[in-house]
């Protein structure tokens, strides 16, 4: 079976994240009930009679996807895996407003072909002229740990070498409206804004300095059950708790919190960090978290808005990602330097 | 060998298990009709493979409690994935790490559709909220199943299915999981009868996939189930496999977003891949299950590509599309179950409705039961965006 | 004649979405599909939306945009014609 490595990570975030070169030096704080990402000028990566049909998520993620390519100095990859939880909420809603509107008359095409949930990986294949398989996973929370799922078979089982492999969701209008006012309703709801953004990463069987040592993915569990499956993953891996030197966390401030901490009383001095108050919550917005992690073990610092708890070591050398949502869709990701 | 298949459970427009699916092949009896369900403009100038249930009468069947807020998409991929698990004598579900894959377009749509100008000041609408996203009738159905570990959602659109039944038996083969119920479901809904009269490939009458002078698709809408299981389980439990998935492929077309290119690119290279993986050459194969949707381009492309992996001999082909309609999300493991029982009964299935071969390929489908040796069959899924994909079953 | 065929060029470059482009950049005679401006199939699509919508011409067979949407100047014509009857 082979390893796993990360070859390149780009971010399109709420914060400057894609046209940076630095790590969050120029953070800036969100608030509001929604929280548009920072958008790349999309010229560079888009021909304009390609971007006229495209709606904010595709556009994310085809520029995210080709900067991606770009860092990796791939030009073809032998995968396109992609996940997203809402999929083109701009264009369904677009669509479904017009059926609504016009009573079902003088509907146009564009909006209704644009909504299928695989356009980013097909507007990404079609750009790249990229015959290679192509899936898309829209699994909610557990959307874009799906694909890298996928692009880990593909490489550990030698089926592809270079995988491209992203997560994106677009922030839409009404629907998210809705989703805000039913979590507002309850005073244990989301305490971050909902967000939007899209980052994908090269994975590829070829060695480099960041391995994805191992992920695993759990649609149910308890708090106390969600510790005994981290026990079984690491020792699967054969990492202590105490090999873990820095927890990335997706905490929301929700009820459902207690499983982070849960989590985190596994490990007796951690790092604990926290992104979801600096890009705000959507479903795919654990892919962030994986370009965090990439980013921290190649310059081997924290910056200051990341941290949740507990004091930086001097050598940054494992990461484990955790993220749930609503208590279901757990994932465990696992990096090492 | 490939990947065993021990269980399926289906609904479809026409039958709502597989013995019911059985009696309308061979009969042939066409499930194609006029909409009932749905409230459109659109109604007299489409026909479609609706299923016969209502959403209560689903709700009565499954035992759910009234106020549920299941989706159409949701009600009837528990109805066939319950069926597949019962297909292929699974009751406790935790003795072995079980996944779910299930596939969909419409996902919760059916009711966003009705409800979304409501959202905002009625409570019993605002159920539906959360039921919206894709993975919502997944979760339903694995929460009913009892399957709490690997569960995830597929969607490439009408060839959606196809992938998840090809990353069950990836994960079965890689040791991953020991046993995965894989397959899909697609509600009919206001929004894909409207989007696709958009793109002017609904027929107003019943579809006549590869004829010359096909006039577009009908729409359906099912849910089916396959249950793979892997050796080792076979051997312990001494399972009785259906069939076994041999092969697969998934390709781009990388040519346009809907359209599927002249040569059918995408579609050879996910046919050669699928019979590469089975290590079957193209003589080994007795009948293709088609894509088929009878739209003058995909019938065409798909037709191309055929001749260019088959040559001059291109098998018995049918598309059940004219029994069915196109499922969507769900026609990949609608033909799945239908490539199945063909390799049960050893007999192929008609593809009704054809009177001419189009002229650029003259090509002509089977039009009748007939009884054959089938020892593989090969299946086409192809969706927007150019997601082309092929699975290859072979006799148990 | 004129006047239709500069509000044609508005219309496509509007419902299209061809940001790039002005009126002055289309000129009468030029290919809407293919080596011309590019259109494709979907564009096809939606000319045939705003045929019915705006001039209440109605085409049943997307087959016979081909024709129709050669360029502006055959467009405008066609309704013209159309209109005319």
């Amino acid at each position: 079976m082979k390893n796993v490595y990360l070859h390149s990570a780009v971010s399109i975030s709420a914060q400057n994240t894609f046209d940076s070169d630095g790590f969050l030096e120029d953070m800036k704080p969100i608030s509001g009930s929604t929280v548009p990402a920072q958008y790349p000028n999309y010229k560079d990566f888009i021909a304009p009679m390609a971007s006229r049909r495209m709606a904010t998520g595709v556009k994310m993620g085809v520029s995210a996807a080709s900067k991606a390519l770009y860092n990796a100095q791939l030009t073809q990859p032998d995968a396109i895996i992609t996940g997203t939880g809402m999929g083109c909420i701009e264009d369904t809603e677009k669509f479904l407003n017009s059926i609504i509107g016009n009573a079902e008359e003088f509907l146009t095409p564009t909006a209704f072909i644009q909504s299928t949930h695989n356009t980013v990986g097909a507007q990404i294949a079609l750009g790249l002229k990229c015959k290679a398989y192509n899936n898309t996973y829209v699994h909610a929370a557990l959307s874009f740990e799906s694909a890298l799922l996928d692009a880990q078979l593909l490489l550990q089982q030698e089926e592809a070498k270079h995988v491209l492999v992203g997560g994106v969701d677009e922030l839409g209008t009404e629907i998210i409206s809705h989703v805000r006012h039913m979590e507002d309703a309850n005073t244990n709801g989301i305490q971050v804004p909902f967000g939007e953004g899209a980052s994908f990463f090269v994975v590829s069987s070829e060695a480099k300095a960041i391995q994805l040592v191992d992920m695993d993915i759990c649609s149910t569990a308890s708090e106390n059950t969600i510790q005994q499956k981290l026990n079984g993953f690491l020792n699967n891996n054969e990492v202590q708790a105490s090999d873990i030197d820095v927890l990335i966390a997706g905490r929301n401030g929700d009820v459902f919190d207690p499983y982070y901490d849960s989590i985190s009383t596994l490990f007796k001095n951690p790092t604990e960090l926290h992104y979801k108050h600096l890009i705000g919550e959507f479903y795919t917005a654990s892919s962030f978290s994986l370009w965090t992690a990439f980013r921290i073990l190649n310059r081997q610092h924290i910056p200051k808005p990341l941290i949740y708890k507990g004091e930086t070591k001097s050598k940054i050398s494992t990461i484990l990602l955790y993220n749930q949502f609503k208590g279901r869709d757990h994932s465990f990701i696992l990096l090492k330097r | 060998m490939g990947v065993a298949i021990t269980g399926m459970g289906i609904i479809s427009a026409i039958g709502h298990s597989v013995a019911e699916s059985k009696t309308s092949l061979l009969a042939p009896k066409s499930g194609i009709g006029t909409l009932k369900h749905i409230q459109t403009k659109h109604s007299d100038q489409i026909k479609v493979g609706e299923i016969t249930l209502s959403n209560a009468d689903l709700t009565t069947q499954l035992q759910l409690p009234k106020d549920h807020n299941y989706t159409r998409t949701g009600l009837l991929g528990l109805f066939a994935a319950r069926a597949a698990l019962q297909d292929a004598q699974i009751s406790a579900i935790s003795e072995y790490r079980t996944g779910l894959i299930s596939a969909t377009t419409v996902g919760g749509m059916d009711m966003t559709e009705l409800y979304l100008k409501q959202f905002a000041t009625d409570p019993e609408a605002q159920k539906y909220i959360q039921s919206h996203h894709a993975g919502d009738s997944t979760q339903k159905i694995a929460d009913a199943l009892n399957i709490t570990e690997f569960v995830t959602t597929i969607s490439t659109a009408c060839s959606s299915a196809a992938n998840a039944i090809m990353l069950g038996a990836r994960l079965i083969k890689a040791g991953k999981l020991d046993r995965v119920v894989v397959g899909g479901t697609d509600a009919l809904s206001k929004f894909t009868i409207n989007g696709f009269k958009t793109l002017m490939i609904q027929s107003d009458d019943h579809c006549a996939p590869f004829d010359a002078n096909r006039k577009g698709l009908n729409l359906g809408e099912a849910a089916a189930y396959l249950v793979l299981e892997s050796d080792d389980v076979i051997a312990k439990e001494q399972k009785q496999v259906l069939a076994f998935l041999s092969g697969y492929g998934n390709a781009n077309d990388a040519f346009h977003q809907t359209a599927s290119s002249e040569n059918g690119e995408g579609a050879f290279l996910a046919m050669t891949k699928a019979l590469e993986l089975a290590r079957l050459t193209p003589e080994h194969i007795n009948y293709i299950n088609a894509h088929g949707t009878a739209t003058p381009n995909n019938d065409l492309s798909e037709s191309v590509a055929l001749q260019r992996v088959f040559g001059s001999h291109v098998p018995d082909f049918s598309s059940t599309k004219s029994f069915t309609g196109h499922t969507l999300a769900a026609a990949g493991v609608v033909e799945a179950v239908f490539a199945i029982i063909a390799l049960q009964e050893q007999t192929i299935f008609p593809n009704l409705n054809f009177k001419s071969p189009m002229p650029e390929t003259g090509l002509k489908p089977v039009t009748s039961v007939v009884k054959i040796e089938v020892q593989h069959i090969l299946s086409n899924s192809f969706g927007f965006g150019g997601n082309c994909s092929t699975l290859i079953f072979s006799k148990a | 004649m004129t006047e239709l065929r500069q509000e044609l060029k508005e219309k496509i470059i509007e419902q299209l979405n061809l940001e790039e482009f002005t009126v002055a950049d289309i000129a009468d005679d030029d290919a809407l599909f293919g080596d011309g401006l590019g259109l494709d199939s979907i564009d096809a699509l939606e000319l045939i939306v705003m045929l019915d919508k705006d001039y209440g011409i109605q085409l049943t067979d997307p087959k016979e945009g081909k024709e129709i949407f050669k360029s502006v100047a055959v467009l405008a014509d066609y309704i013209t014609d159309k209109r005319a009857k």
